[in-house]
């Protein structure tokens, strides 16, 4: 018999999350984000229930400002018929027309912290997957496998239940809910690793390509589509680019570089100097801490 | 850039990476948070933006002046950074040439043990750090000791801070000494010390030249080579609990779960636990296609050659070396809330997938984790650890935590509590052993069994359980059916309350606990003698659903009468045969039923007497008819 890699055991682990979520909780939810993260917690559910369908939907809580290639994998892989995907949108930020250059950090706020919230309001939903990892950010270094959340969907650092080997306590009252990482232990490199393994199909927004951007406050942006307002004295610049982690697209900052397959991807991260999150706006709107600060106010 | 045959051998080599899950442990001030951020550092796991930030932050927060402080990197949250004190457990990330590591960053502050526990829970090795300065602290041996009590037999002493002594190799071996009297007391038997600096780098990843009189190996030298016990779960025999059972349409059934020991081939004779029913592995099914032999650490889906009834909490086991079901066990508990523990209240108790009501009993001593002392304990407050009696509504599956010589076994003897009312996790314990084995399995085969009994009495056994509020007439009706039943010619034995606690029973008081206690020992000596064949009459309050519940599943289906003597607390209160009620009017009783502690009412009581309706021989004569329209 073979002897179990480190991937195995990572795999076995979520898949055992997996299925505790679905034998405990009594409404689950996958948060669908499209990104690498989520494709891999996706493949992973399909494997924790086979042959069966996933005994849960998925949501997408959509801000608009998605990149074009996301909302087309995400349509892709809503065409299975044995996926039921969710498309929830703020209708309050859809009304006031909230949008990352005139709003700044209530983009944020609105499209996916309120979003969210709204939407596992609006279903019930009492268990929510997510694709998170702990070596992400500091303040995820110390979040539970089950992060539990008060009815207001707010996590308390210091009332996170202890989790000791691998059982986890999914008992909960009426209206509180829980956040579940099954991706915890999972490092950036594990994930690509899974991919490139499983030959899971990835937005092509990570693999390097000349696309058309500008350069502003030190992150290069991808000029996505007409929405994409310039500041004066921008222009557009077409770079080799790729993306190493997705959300908005004016939110979200490009690399430059030559990796085009996942092999060259995995290749540049031994060389690489920066840290996944690097190019994500957000983490940084209120100095250190921001993340922290996010979460307890319901944030994934 | 792109060198696909580099990266292809690369990846493998990672692929065959081993993990090796470690704890490091130490007090607020030994460097634990400074000697990881050098970890993380020195094995390249931090990015030149992180860098940046942190030089940042150290200029900010930072304790070491203009140097980095690589403490910043690990301690996460806002409100440690403010207090300088790692207040949670931290899962870090990093790797060597040779292996991957996970580390849980546990914080050094005892009201924080809960958390050490919690990170030590799943590690392999624990690295205890201690400050050169200051040596073997009552907080090491409180951390060695934790660790142990989990099941890490492998240790690291990091004499850290090796700079601030001048790498004096005396002031090492004093420490090394002191330690090995300790390791050698409480059994630890394979620890190494390591001298270095977390600040400086002094053999962290290198050998320092600083410490030329030390020959032994750096920090991650030694993590990297150190024994690991990845496949010494698959030596052990096949359990796995059932977390799941997948049935997407009629023509399949796959029972899902982590395989939690052993290995299990297709084919294989395999025992669903507690029901005990034999069949065998027919598919093991993965998204993957089928396979034909699992072990330890995957995730399978199983089916059977026989449709048997299986489901979440069972446990398929190798059908020759089955492990044991039982509902008492003795167990160590470490408390983690801050409600203290309340010996005899019903809490959830889930071990692997199965969750049933636990009572945990008054604890047989705390342990004092400074001295290893047993102490007499009445509960367990936060961050207590002690041995206590545990009783299960129901058999569970299990195995002892401690493994002589093995890994612990984790899945299936290692539990959480968990508090009915707020769910807060709010102790974790591993069971020892079960105090008396359950009854369908591994019972003492009698020659001269209770039918015989019974026979030779010419009668069927009975348990007539009276139940009711103090003075409701328990004892008067119960003394009435006896006398009724003796003149028939039939064999009974009459059990009170009063004579019993002047008995048997003395030893116990009226706290929840103990008149938990009190009924199931009463129901233990029922039991025995309606395996005698006789008819057993009980007058006790028994205010507790739940105990009546208990002595109801001891007895053989029908043979157990519940006999509620309903008397509304008024009338009661008003006859006051014993003067209780007045004197717990008075406040000089406590936990009086009615008064101050609650009587449950029976919900389907077999025979339902109102004595507001009816005399006591008018009820004597009911009950008694009752019984023989029975027989």
């Amino acid at each position: 018999m073979r002897q179990l890699t480190h991937l195995d055991r990572l795999e076995a682990e979520s898949i055992f999350i997996l299925r505790e979520t679905v034998a405990e909780a009594a409404k689950p939810v996958m948060l669908y984000s499209i990104g690498k993260d989520s494709a891999v917690m996706l493949h992973l559910a399909k494997k924790a229930f086979f042959p069966g369908p996933l005994p849960f939907p998925l949501l997408h809580v959509d801000t608009t400002w998605k990149f074009q290639d996301m909302y087309a994998l995400r349509d892709k892989v809503a065409a299975d018929p044995a996926i039921n995907l969710i498309i929830y949108k703020n209708p309050e930020a859809v009304e006031r027309g909230i949008n990352p250059f005139d709003h700044g950090p209530l983009h944020t706020d609105m499209w996916k912290t309120e979003g969210l919230k709204q939407a596992l309001d609006t279903y019930g939903f009492d268990a929510a997957f997510g694709g998170a990892r702990r070596d992400e950010e500091k303040s995820r270094a110390k979040e539970r496998v089950f992060s539990f959340r008060d009815r207001n969907h707010r996590w308390d650092p210091k009332r996170q239940r202890p989790e000791l080997w691998s059982l986890y306590n999914v008992k909960k009252n009426k209206g509180e809910s829980m956040r579940v990482f099954p991706l915890s232990n999972w490092t950036e490199l594990d994930v690509w690793q899974y991919i490139l393994r499983e030959r899971i199909e990835v937005v092509p927004l990570y693999f390097a390509a000349e696309r058309p951007t500008v350069e502003r406050d030190g992150l290069i942006l991808m000029v996505d589509d007409e929405r994409m307002r310039l500041e004066p004295g921008e222009e557009i610049v077409s770079r080799r680019v790729r993306f190493r982690t997705l959300g908005c697209y004016p939110l979200s900052g490009a690399v430059e570089s030559d990796a085009a397959s996942v092999e060259d991807i995995i290749a540049e991260m031994r060389a690489s100097a920066t840290s996944e999150r690097q190019g994500r706006a957000i983490d940084r709107d209120t100095g250190s801490g921001s993340m922290e600060k996010k979460k307890q106010e319901g944030y994934f | 850039m792109n060198h696909p045959a580099d990266v292809g051998s690369w990846l493998a080599e990672q692929e065959r990476k081993e993990l090796l899950r470690f704890i490091t442990c130490g007090s607020v001030d030994d460097g634990k948070s400074t000697l990881i951020g050098r970890l993380l550092y020195e094995t390249k796991q931090i990015f030149d933006d992180q860098l940046a930030a942190l030089e940042s932050d150290s200029k900010r927060h930072g304790t070491q002046g203009e140097q980095i402080d690589f403490a910043l990197l690990v301690d996460g949250l806002s409100a440690e950074r403010e207090q300088g004190i790692t207040i949670d457990v931290a899962y870090r990330y990093f790797a060597s040439e040779k292996r991957k590591f996970i580390v849980a960053d546990t914080p050094g502050h005892e009201q924080y043990t809960r958390n050490m526990v919690t990170g030590a829970s799943t590690a392999d090795l624990a690295v205890l750090l201690v400050d050169a300065r200051k040596g073997v602290l009552t907080q090491t041996r409180r951390h060695s000791y934790l660790a142990q009590l989990v099941g890490i037999r492998r240790f690291v002493l990091a004499v850290n801070k090796m700079d601030l002594v001048d790498y004096d190799c005396g002031r090492f071996e004093e420490i090394c000494g002191d330690y090995g009297l300790f390791a050698e007391r409480t059994g630890i038997a394979d620890w190494l010390a390591i001298p270095l600096s977390g600040l400086a780098g002094d053999n962290v990843v290198d050998r320092s030249a600083a410490t030329s009189w030390y020959d032994g190996p750096s920090l991650l030298e030694h993590l990297d080579s150190v024994q690991v016990d990845a496949d010494a779960d698959a030596q052990k025999p096949f359990r796995m609990p059932v977390q799941w059972v997948n049935r997407p349409n009629q023509d399949f059934r796959g029972f899902a779960g982590q395989i939690a020991s052993g290995t299990v081939a297709r084919g294989a004779e395999v025992r669903v636990l507690p029901s005990g029913r034999i069949t065998r592995i027919e598919r093991i099914v993965t998204a993957d296609g089928d396979l034909e032999q699992v072990a330890a650490g995957q995730s399978v889906a199983l089916t059977f050659a026989d449709e048997i009834d299986c489901s979440r909490g069972d446990v398929i086991a190798a059908a020759p070396d089955p492990p044991e079901a039982a509902d008492q066990f003795e167990a160590t508990l470490v408390w983690m809330d801050e409600h203290e523990l309340l010996p005899g209240r019903g809490y959830w108790l889930k071990i692997g997938s199965q969750t049933v009501t636990a009572t945990i009993h008054e604890p047989k001593y705390e342990i004092n984790v400074n001295t290893l002392d047993h102490l007499a304990a009445k509960t367990l407050g936060l961050n207590a650890i002690g041995v206590a009696e545990i009783a299960t509504d129901r058999e569970i599956v299990f195995e002892p935590y401690a493994a002589e010589g093995a890994s612990p076994n984790r899945v299936l003897g290692g539990f959480i509590l968990i508090d009915k009312l707020t769910n807060a996790t709010v102790a974790c314990g591993m069971l020892h052993f079960a105090l008396r084995r359950a009854l369908n399995i591994h019972r003492q085969h009698l020659d001269v069994g209770r039918e015989t009994h019974a026979q030779i009495k010419g009668q069927k056994p009975a348990v007539l359980w009276f139940t009711g509020l103090s003075g409701a007439g328990k004892s008067t009706i119960a003394n009435l059916v006896e006398k009724k039943l003796v003149t028939r010619g039939r064999h009974t034995f009459l059990l009170d309350g009063d004579n019993v606690r002047h008995g048997l029973n003395r030893d116990l008081g009226f706290t929840e606990a103990d008149r938990i206690e009190n009924i199931r020992r009463v129901g233990e000596v029922a039991r025995l003698m309606a395996d005698a064949g006789l008819i057993v009459l009980t007058a006790f309050i028994s205010p507790f659903r739940a105990e009546r519940h208990m002595v109801r599943r001891m007895v053989p289906e029908g043979e157990f009468l519940e006999i509620f003597v309903d008397t509304p607390l008024a009338e009661a209160e008003k006859r006051d045969a014993k003067g209780l009620y007045a004197k717990a009017r008075a406040g000089e009783l406590k936990n009086f039923t009615g008064i101050d502690s609650p009587y449950e009412l029976p919900e389907a009581p077999e025979i339902h007497i109102d004595t507001t309706a009816m005399s006591a021989e008018e009820a004597a004569d009911l009950i008694v008819e009752e019984l023989l329209k029975r027989r």
